[in-house]
């Protein structure tokens, strides 16, 4: 993963709440077994209105994207993270974030960002009112600038940690593998195995 | 979760499986006791196990089937769409290398993942269960903490068998009292979510009790777990009792003899203690439930069946106004419309949710000796081809035909539209699935989540319906 500090780009106003994954990308999309070429299912349904934000210059050059809250709920799909990064998204601000969407972002190194709900109103009005204005999103210190605007940003300290590092969970896991290998030594007998167990 | 009170037993199973407490910021590391696999959300994670040149640390705590691309008809032929059959394939080659067990399509275990775990007797109470899909919850049913995971977590757990974990919060769903004749669990559960909202329960393990949750089936408590997740939540717990050790008696994977005594000593414990505390509470009258269906676009949008499509201007809330018009606008409905006058196009009967042996009896029951309406099609798909099975050695399949239905074959079907079973734009169904998001069944589809009974009478008389608008 490469590491995270700070990103420019601009930003995206999507005035709705509960956005799903399904809506992020649709199911139809999901038969791919690569992580890339997902940008074409990123909000499929809403891209094939005219007027969708997406569709409008300059948004569709955007890479950060300001959504209402409960952004990511849903279905598990990392697609979703896939497809916002395949598309050129590196952060997400929300007041609000899906725990799985969350966890997956942070394992993708796509920024999910908390704001205050009354702080994306504000960004949504200045991006609205001067499209193309840029967003700088700096991880070090969690804050959000925009022109005048500046706000904080919450992150739990360990994702932020790893994504300022770049670094690898399974590596960071396989660290303790002599913890996992106790813990295993001490598992009750009668737990399930799926397969016959092989001596 | 480690503290001097009592636990609760979302905290005792967390306990039980902390191979490390993190330091500072760290998340604990948790041990996973069963990881189910299917097709969607695997293959990116074999492939990065292979690139790091890695093992799957557990084969023999892996399970794998084939549910989410699979067509429900036809399924000797090879799949016709594609890029369907390179998902599924390219899930038999990692099986095959990794060392995997799998169930493919056709096969007499073949089924919804969720179906199959629980059916196999693989979900046992106090395990960590968890699986690239969102209704893993639904094995919460058994007292087990069970969660979805993204792809990333899924390679994770395959190269490691744990996961890195903050704790969750607890919230207790107290639902108490009687349920009333045609009220069933898909009741609750839709009432809970509209309760706490698609948000109310992020961060959090429900654990579900009281007297109207003990006294469901085993099959009940999963339809009730399997939401969870739309209402935000981590996962869905409801403590093991003697139903749930009745259920797993001499299921396949169910420990035997002195391990089974054993099993069910430990298993007794897995209740929250008197003096636990929930870092929520809800309560819910189950007397007061009456069949509940979904007007909107998120499972937290919905109303009691005798009321009618709400008016935006009346919600006080500007977001939730604002997600009310955007709703009916999707679902083309108007506000004050009777919700027992909306029209459906399809009826599916099936998913994660509703696709269990109950399920296909319940509605049964309904349509024996009835018909579907004219112009309405209804689609039952069994959660798993034991579930299909089992529903033809009852006669069932010959209700459903004779009332004019389909009967296909298992898997997640129009749950989520991946294979062919799919609403066209414009269409409506009512729905015992879990998402009435946009476009969750087909382009275009306008989806009501509704109880297998709701379903049944719906398919008859063509609209919203329950058995009790039935002659």
């Amino acid at each position: 993963m490469e590491p995270f500090t700070k990103h420019t780009g601009v930003g995206v106003p999507l005035r709705r709440s509960n956005v799903d994954t399904d809506q992020i990308i649709p199911a139809v999309y999901l038969k791919r077994v690569s992580r890339t070429g997902f940008e074409d299912g990123l909000f499929a349904a809403w891209r094939s209105d005219e007027h969708f934000v997406l569709n409008q210059q300059p948004y569709r050059q955007g890479s950060v994207l300001v959504a209402g809250p409960d952004f990511g709920t849903g279905s598990s799909r990392e697609h979703a993270v896939w497809a916002l990064m395949n598309y050129g998204f590196r952060v997400v601000i929300s007041s609000r974030f899906a725990d799985i969407f969350r966890g997956n972002a942070g394992k993708q190194g796509l920024v999910a960002a908390q704001c205050e709900q009354a702080d994306v109103e504000l960004l949504w009005k200045l991006l609205e009112n001067e499209p193309g204005t840029e967003v700088t999103v700096d991880l070090e210190t969690k804050t959000v600038r925009a022109k005048d605007f500046t706000a904080g940003f919450s992150i739990d300290d360990y994702t932020r940690w790893r994504l300022l590092e770049g670094l690898d969970d399974i590596a960071l896991t396989l660290r303790h593998a002599d913890d996992i290998d106790a813990f295993e030594a001490r598992r009750p007998s009668w737990k399930p195995v799926t397969t016959p167990q092989t001596t | 979760m480690t503290t001097t009170r009592g636990r609760t037993l979302a905290e005792k199973v967390w306990d039980e499986h902390t191979v490390r407490r993190g330091e500072g910021a760290e998340p604990d590391l948790l041990y996973i006791d069963l990881h189910l696999v299917h097709e969607v959300t695997s293959p990116q994670a074999f492939d990065g196990l292979r690139l790091a040149g890695r093992p799957v640390r557990r084969p023999d705590l892996t399970i794998a089937t084939e549910d989410h691309n699979v067509p429900t008809v036809d399924i000797e032929l090879p799949i016709a769409d594609p890029v369907s059959r390179t998902q599924v394939d390219t899930l038999r080659r990692n099986c095959k290398e990794f060392g995997i067990r799998l169930h493919p399509m056709g096969d007499a275990e073949q089924g919804i993942v969720h179906v199959i775990g629980p059916q196999l007797g693989l979900t046992q109470p106090g395990m960590t269960v968890v699986c690239g899909d969102s209704h893993t919850s639904t094995h919460g049913a058994f007292g087990a903490m069970a969660f979805g995971i993204g792809t990333s977590e899924v390679e994770h757990v395959l190269a490691t068998q744990t996961l890195p974990l903050r704790p969750f919060k607890t919230m207790a769903i107290n639902v108490d009292g009687r349920l009333r004749p045609g009220v069933t669990a898909k009741d609750i559960i839709l009432a809970v979510i509209a309760k706490i909202g698609t948000g109310g329960g992020q961060g959090y393990v429900l654990e579900y009790r009281g007297s109207a949750i003990e006294s469901l089936s085993m099959e009940a408590r999963m339809t009730i777990c399997n939401m969870s997740i739309e209402a935000g939540a981590r996962a869905g717990m409801i403590a093991p009792d003697e139903t749930t050790f009745a259920y797993l008696k001499d299921r396949p994977h169910a420990p035997q003899g002195a391990d089974w005594d054993a099993a069910v000593a430990a298993w007794r414990e897995l209740r929250t203690d008197a003096d636990a505390e929930f870092d929520a509470e809800v309560h819910l009258d189950a007397g007061t439930l009456t069949p509940f269906v979904t007007w909107g676009t998120n499972p937290g949008q919905g109303l009691p069946l005798a009321e009618s499509v709400p008016d935006p201007e009346r919600i006080a809330d500007e977001t939730e106004r604002f997600a009310a018009e955007k709703a009916l606008s999707y679902m083309d409905l108007e506000p004050g419309t009777p919700l027992r006058e909306i029209a459906v196009d399809t009826v599916f009967l099936g998913s994660c949710t509703n696709g269990r042996i109950e399920d296909l009896r319940a509605a049964a029951e309904v349509l024996r000796g009835r018909r579907v309406a004219d112009g309405v099609r209804m689609l039952v798909v069994p959660g798993s081809m034991r579930v299909r099975q089992a529903a033809e050695a009852e006669g069932l399949h010959e209700v459903f035909t004779e009332a004019g239905a389909e009967w296909r074959q298992a898997g997640c079907s129009m749950c989520l539209g991946m294979n062919p079973d799919q609403l066209k734009p414009g269409e409506r169904s009512a729905s015992t699935s879990n998402r009435n998001f946009e476009g969750r069944q087909g382009k275009g589809g306008r989806t009501h989540l509704v109880s297998p009974l709701v379903a049944a009478a719906t398919a008859v008389r063509g609209t919203l319906s329950s058995p009790e608008d039935l002659d």
